[in-house]
């Protein structure tokens, strides 16, 4: 199976053509012009990562928290990610850095708070 | 009249203010004031929620808020007093600065250096000449940003955004996982001005289309927004007949670009640019009004926050350099926009150069296999080559000042060679 998708590390935007087994798993990649090109092509391609930030409620504080993944998490878990935060809200004081939620929906990420409030 | 007088006086709290300052500090300028408009520090960054900030600077990457706190953290450190809340009126060519704040009311402040670091503001719907009516639903696309991430409002259920800017890409992104139905970013050029990663990640994510030489034509709504037209347009830019499809939605977003907010600049009487709409700086980021100096957004509008603190580090240091009496110096060259280039920052370079001098400029096309140049006199005295230049993105090039040693006074012009291309 052939797939094509478009080089995000850097402005040239490479187009690579990504072979895929079957079964999904990587092959081959070609198009690439460097060898990050070719870690994100498989990356992306069995394994989609992505950060996910978001802002949640602060009882006693005008702004929302913003928050964020400590590393970044599968594409898939985005959805249920968002909709725990959406459940939540925290008290004021919060400092950055917190852990907000720990290993969120087993993905081994972290919910951190990006801003004191 | 006066009731304070202080050395050097950053008008902003943003990344380019607070870069500033701390680079003023550093050098030994113990008298500094940061004024702010915002009830805190921090500048745009507050709202920027999203990570990508910091990998150049700090090789990491940041959210907005953490990037901001870094530099908040380091002007407390050095004990540099910003003051929220107050909104600067006019500054005067004699560096006389008109503020108020609801704290300490009117007031007028002296400095010895004035650094401008106000930042840019959104492109809005006036200056689009978009047609239909004057309906409510339609926002700039940092105003919505500012509405979600730090108002706890969502402004509209169905949107379309209008411009591929990174701040639209991301707001398509925040709107949907927020619970929004984003129907599609329109973008009138061939090609996005945004970053392929916010392409993949905020559109191609959530099967958001990108329809790339299309525009808005018509809005539609009383009270508010019901819906959009959308036109496929020509190689001019004019819609094309017979290719119009209709959005129903209640919310438009605008992402058309940014414009350095230069309403104090101009009062002061201070040259700007018509390319960066930004002041006409020289390689130490001093204005045309001696003592004067800008630097971030306010300057020419950057895409990374990254080069924004480097660029102000640069001008605080001038400052401080400047009310020591070491600022004298005379212009020698000026530097000219040629072909494939537009808006390079320093427009001026004096005499009597300490350190190589860094051109920023925007590329009016996408080229691919290029070369930038710069010339003077016949000579070339500054050469890079990039597989691609485009004008999403802002593109260095390093002048040596021992390059510039017996070149005569005159101008120095920057021009891009390469394939012309789009998408």
């Amino acid at each position: 199976m052939d797939k094509v998708i478009i080089c995000i590390n850097c402005p040239v935007g490479c187009r690579m053509n990504v072979k895929l087994a079957e079964d999904g798993s990587f092959l081959s990649v070609s198009g690439n012009t460097c060898p990050r090109g070719a870690r994100y092509a498989e990356q992306e391609c069995t394994a989609p990562l992505r950060m996910v930030t978001a802002v949640i409620p602060v009882s006693g504080a005008a702004v929302p928290l913003s928050v964020k993944t400590s590393v970044p998490v599968p594409r898939e878990s985005i959805g249920g990610i968002m909709k725990q935060l959406s459940l939540l809200s925290v008290r004021a004081p919060v400092s950055q850095g917190a852990v907000i939620v720990s290993n969120i929906l087993g993905t081994g990420a972290d919910i951190i708070a990006t801003r004191n409030v | 009249m006066i009731d304070l007088h202080v050395g050097v006086l950053v008008i902003g709290a943003g990344p380019a203010g607070l870069a500033a300052a701390v680079a003023a500090h550093e050098n030994g300028t113990d008298s500094i004031l940061v004024l702010e408009r915002e009830n805190e520090p921090g500048g745009i960054l507050r709202q920027c929620i999203h990570n990508g900030f910091g990998l150049h600077r700090f090789n990491e990457e940041l959210t907005g808020p953490e990037y901001a706190q870094r530099d908040i953290d380091r002007a407390r450190a050095a004990g540099i007093p910003i003051e929220c809340n107050t909104t600067v009126l006019s500054v005067s060519a004699g560096r006389v600065v008109t503020c108020v704040s609801p704290e300490k009311g009117f007031r007028q402040i002296s400095a010895d250096a004035v650094i401008l670091a106000m930042g840019c503001r959104e492109r809005p719907r006036g200056a689009l000449c978009t047609p239909g009516t004057r309906c409510a639903g339609i926002y700039s696309a940092g105003t919505a940003q500012r509405f979600v991430n730090m108002e706890g409002y969502m402004p509209g259920k169905r949107v379309v955004i209008l411009g591929s800017g990174d701040i639209g890409l991301i707001m398509a992104r925040r709107m949907t996982l927020q619970g929004a139905k984003v129907l599609a970013c329109v973008e009138i050029m061939p090609y996005s001005s945004g970053l392929k990663r916010n392409i993949v990640q905020c559109l191609d994510d959530y099967g958001i289309p990108l329809l790339l030489g299309h525009t808005v034509t018509d809005i539609r709504g009383k009270e508010r927004l019901t819906g959009v037209t959308v036109a496929e347009v020509d190689g001019s830019r004019n819609p094309i007949p017979g290719t119009e499809q209709d959005f129903e939605c209640d919310t438009l977003l605008l992402s058309c670009g940014l414009i350095p907010e230069n309403e104090l600049t101009s009062g002061a009487g201070i040259t700007l640019s018509p390319a960066t709409s930004g002041a006409v700086v020289d390689e130490r980021f001093e204005t045309s009004v001696p003592g004067i100096f800008a630097c971030g957004n306010v300057l020419h509008v950057h895409d990374l926050v990254d080069y924004v603190s480097e660029e102000s580090a640069a001008a605080g240091l001038a400052a401080s350099e400047y009310i020591r009496g070491k600022g004298k110096k005379e212009l020698r060259w000026s530097v000219v926009d040629g072909p494939g280039v537009r808006g390079t920052v320093p427009q001026q370079i004096s005499s009597g150069l300490q350190d190589d001098v860094r051109l920023m400029f925007r590329p009016s096309g996408v080229f691919k296999n290029a070369v930038a140049v710069a010339e003077s006199s016949g000579k070339e005295i500054a050469r890079k080559k990039a597989m691609i230049f485009t004008p999403g993105e802002m593109a260095l090039l390093n002048i040596r000042k021992e390059a510039l040693s017996g070149i005569p006074e005159g101008s120095i012009t920057v021009r891009i060679e390469g394939e012309i291309q789009h998408g």
